[in-house]
């Protein structure tokens, strides 16, 4: 019948159960190595022993008691450090921002004319949907008063932001005040007579191995600072709060290198770039000519605001005008103008030409500084090509003269709100350097660039061809290879020349006739 | 990021540069409520912005009861008015892919064109002209964003035994050594490589929790950034094969979401850039 079965089966199925329940009591408690089942065998055997009265009331008592006569040292001299976080570190350096100096009265005026307006930018750019998040920005516009107070500057600006993958970059625009420029000449000249000296001593130790023809081509002097691309000096923190790094000045050759490269920034200055063209320099110079390209293709400003200064007056002259000054008649575009046409902004950098430069150095008349090892002459080298020289759209062009690439139309602009446009400001975004941003609303305007530090491709980017290897040495007949001369040729010649020689032998005699015939 | 996250959240994921105005932010409270209502959602999402030429279209996407399952997309210019993106089918992804060049231009009715000549035999041409209008393609590049890079913390979302993918309510934050790790995030899409994982490293999964793919498994390697924001306190990942998805996840706390403003075109450059 079921019934014993299914009693057999619920027996069963209680063993199981109380197995699986025993196994449970007998788990090792993490903290204290002890288990259940081992501790109310001893507390069992205690109270059989000692058989207290009331136990069912003391029997809390007794099982502390049992556990306190177990107890080991366990607390090891380790102790457990709270797990520590990135942001205790920063929060102490950050703290430093919300210090305000003692000479704070007295510096004030000064500190005024060289910081900008700073809550107001973050409002407007707030505006136009462009910023980092509102405590960010506090934080970021008071690390630029701290760079500010730090060095003497004549004027600071928020240039922006360029992010990378294991850090960001906040960069900041500024211009020196004058004689603090040569420092950094001076640095630069010692270090190439040190490398100078250093060659010749090599020179003359080592046996002179054989010369190459290969002759580089000219370098294109950097230009000077406080001209060109080099007239703001960059400085780089990675967070605010942490100290300002003053980036190197751009040389052309980064320049031109940058223009071939496509790299993402990795936040450490100091990461070699490994690309092909190789770049001459390491993350540092990289970031400062990207800075530099970008500046020159997206700072702009509403027509008007700038005007070129009226001593150069001639028109002729074909150096290009690299001075500005705020025009004080300036009265403000209505924002519905400035968003709908492009003719209203300018840009007010100088525009890099292909050389690398903002204004065109002529490679072809060689410096007396350049000296080649072979000592050649300055003037008498192979004419000077007649290069034309490259000539960039002047300062103040407007905006509706950019050309257009990949089919996109380099600026997109638009109003910031449309419910309440009296009071809208105008945005101007561009398509070649996303994440390059201006507006303007009234009298004020600012530029901003929150990306990653790379221009628009296209379709793709591919990476330029190397050249086609160079021909190591110079044919000539005596090392061209020739084939060996077969056998009927060389008999040919063989026969050919036995018969000059018999031809000669035969005007011998006949000359030897002749004398003889002479001279009888 | 989650409608009701929105107004803390998109302070989080500035950090990118990109943020929306105060009047899109209020449009959007009002409008995200509206759309809960009437298409039914359970949890309406704000997805992000697509940047085009003349005008920006704010995309919000609609979670069903299986969050993976049941997601519309919805676009708008003025963050009011919502209109329905068709869902992303495969001719249509493959269209895309061959017609769709440069950047998308802020007309939804805009069409591209692609002409392919088909020679069949010697003299046999024929021209294949393939068209494509912009909101088709607006429609599957959401949707490969979603299916690629879109992130989400380990442990926040669980599959129940029967299938359904549903937000985890115990889900307490990851700590902050493991918010470090690239590993503790996943791709919110169908998982691709889980199969592939040796015995050994599945014995330490929980299924119910571990049933999507790592992050660590893209290609290239390094096609992720993890940063610490917000003065340290914030986690943000950015992807750079979709440059312009930013996610966000603050330790210890169950906040975590991702938002995405950028052009619409995936970086193919990324192995030249790394």
């Amino acid at each position: 019948m079921d019934s014993p079965d299914r009693t057999q089966d619920t027996s069963q199925q209680r063993l199981q159960s109380a197995a699986s329940f025993k196994e449970f009591m007998l788990k090792s408690s993490t903290k204290s190595n002890l288990n259940l089942y081992d501790h109310l065998t001893r507390l069992l055997v205690k109270v059989m022993d000692e058989r207290p009265h009331n136990v069912v009331d003391v029997i809390e008592d007794m099982s502390c008691d049992v556990k306190r006569a177990l107890f080991e040292e366990k607390q090891s001299t380790l102790r457990d450090l709270p797990p520590s976080t990135t942001a205790e570190p920063l929060a102490d350096k950050q703290r430093l921002l919300f210090a305000r100096s003692e000479e704070a009265d007295q510096e004030e005026e000064l500190v005024e004319t060289c910081l900008p307006n700073v809550s107001e930018i973050g409002f407007y750019l707030e505006q136009a949907g462009v910023s980092l998040g509102r405590e960010e920005m506090q934080r970021v516009f008071l690390a630029l008063k701290q760079l500010v107070e730090s060095q003497a500057l004549l004027r600071c600006r928020l240039w922006g932001k360029i992010l990378g993958t294991n850090s960001s970059y906040i960069v900041a625009e500024a211009e020196y005040r004058e004689g603090e420029e040569e420092e950094e000449s001076t640095e630069e000249a010692a270090e190439e007579e040190e490398r100078e000296a250093d060659t010749q001593e090599n020179e003359d130790e080592m046996d002179p191995l054989p010369q190459s023809t290969h002759k580089p081509p000219p370098v294109v002097p950097k230009e000077a600072i406080g001209t060109g691309a080099n007239k703001f000096v960059y400085y780089v923190c990675q967070e605010a709060g942490l100290p300002w790094v003053k980036l190197p000045s751009v040389s052309p050759a980064q320049i031109t290198a940058a223009r071939q490269i496509r790299k993402l920034f990795t936040g450490n200055l100091d990461t070699p770039v490994v690309s092909y063209p190789p770049f001459p320099g390491n993350e540092a110079n990289y970031l400062r000519a990207q800075i530099a390209r970008i500046s020159a293709a997206t700072q702009v400003s509403p027509q008007g605001f700038y005007h070129t200064g009226e001593e150069e007056g001639d028109e002729e002259d074909e150096a290009p005008r690299d001075s500005y000054e705020v025009n004080p008649d300036f009265e403000g575009i209505p924002v519905a103008e400035m968003a709908e046409s492009l003719s209203t902004w300018v840009h007010h950098v100088q525009h890099i030409l292909q050389q690398g430069r903002c204004t065109w150095v002529n490679l072809a008349v060689k410096p007396g500084e350049d000296s080649n090892e072979e000592g050649e002459a300055e003037e008498k080298e192979e004419e000077p090509d007649e290069l034309e020289p490259e000539v960039g759209p002047p300062l103040l062009t407007p905006l509706s003269q950019d050309a257009e690439m990949f089919n996109t139309p380099p600026w997109s602009s638009k109003i910031s709100s449309t419910l309440t446009s009296q009071h809208a400001v105008a945005v101007l975004r561009s398509n070649l350097w996303p994440g390059a941003y201006a507006y303007a609303c009234g009298k004020k305007f600012e530029n901003i660039y929150f990306g990653w530090g790379l221009k628009y491709a296209g379709v793709g980017y591919s990476p330029p061809v190397p050249p086609p290897p160079q021909p190591e040495y110079p044919s000539g007949p005596e090392i061209t290879e020739a084939q060996d001369p077969s056998l009927e040729e060389e008999q040919a010649l063989k026969e050919s020349l036995e018969e000059q020689q018999a031809a000669q032998e035969e005007l011998e005699d006949t000359d030897e006739e002749e004398e003889e015939e002479d001279d009888e | 990021m989650d409608s009701d996250s929105l107004y803390y959240s998109l302070e989080l994921v500035a950090g990118s540069g990109h943020t929306l105005t105060v009047e899109q932010r209020t449009a959007l409270q009002t409008s995200l409520v509206i759309l809960k209502k009437n298409y039914n959602f359970h949890r309406v999402l704000f997805w992000g912005k697509i940047l085009g030429l003349k005008e920006d279209y704010f995309i919000a996407q609609g979670r069903g009861e299986d969050e993976m399952q049941d997601k519309k997309n919805l676009y708008s210019f003025n963050c009011m008015d919502w209109l329905l993106l068709p869902p992303a089918t495969d001719s249509m992804i493959e269209t895309v892919s061959r017609a769709a060049k440069g950047r998308f231009t802020g007309d939804p009715s805009h069409v591209y064109e692609y002409v392919e000549i088909h020679r069949q035999g010697e003299r046999d041409e024929e021209e294949v002209v393939t068209k494509l209008n912009e909101e088709s393609r607006l429609a599957v590049t959401v949707h490969q964003i979603d299916e690629e890079v879109s992130v989400v913390p380990r442990g926040a979302f669980i599959k129940s035994p029967h299938g359904l993918v549903q937000i985890n309510r115990s889900f307490g934050g990851l700590s902050h050594s493991e918010a470090r790790k690239l590993d503790n995030f996943f791709h919110f899409s169908k998982p691709k490589n889980l199969k592939k994982k040796s015995i050994l490293e599945l014995g330490d999964l929980n299924p119910a929790i571990d049933f999507l793919d790592v992050l660590t498994g893209d290609i290239p390697e390094g096609s992720w950034s993890l940063q610490f924001e917000c003065a340290g306190k914030v986690c943000v990942l950015r992807s750079l094969s979709w440059l312009g998805l930013t996610f966000y996840h603050v330790p210890m706390t169950p906040q975590h979401g991702y938002i995405y403003i950028g052009d619409g075109s995936k970086n193919l450059d990324l192995p030249f850039m790394l």
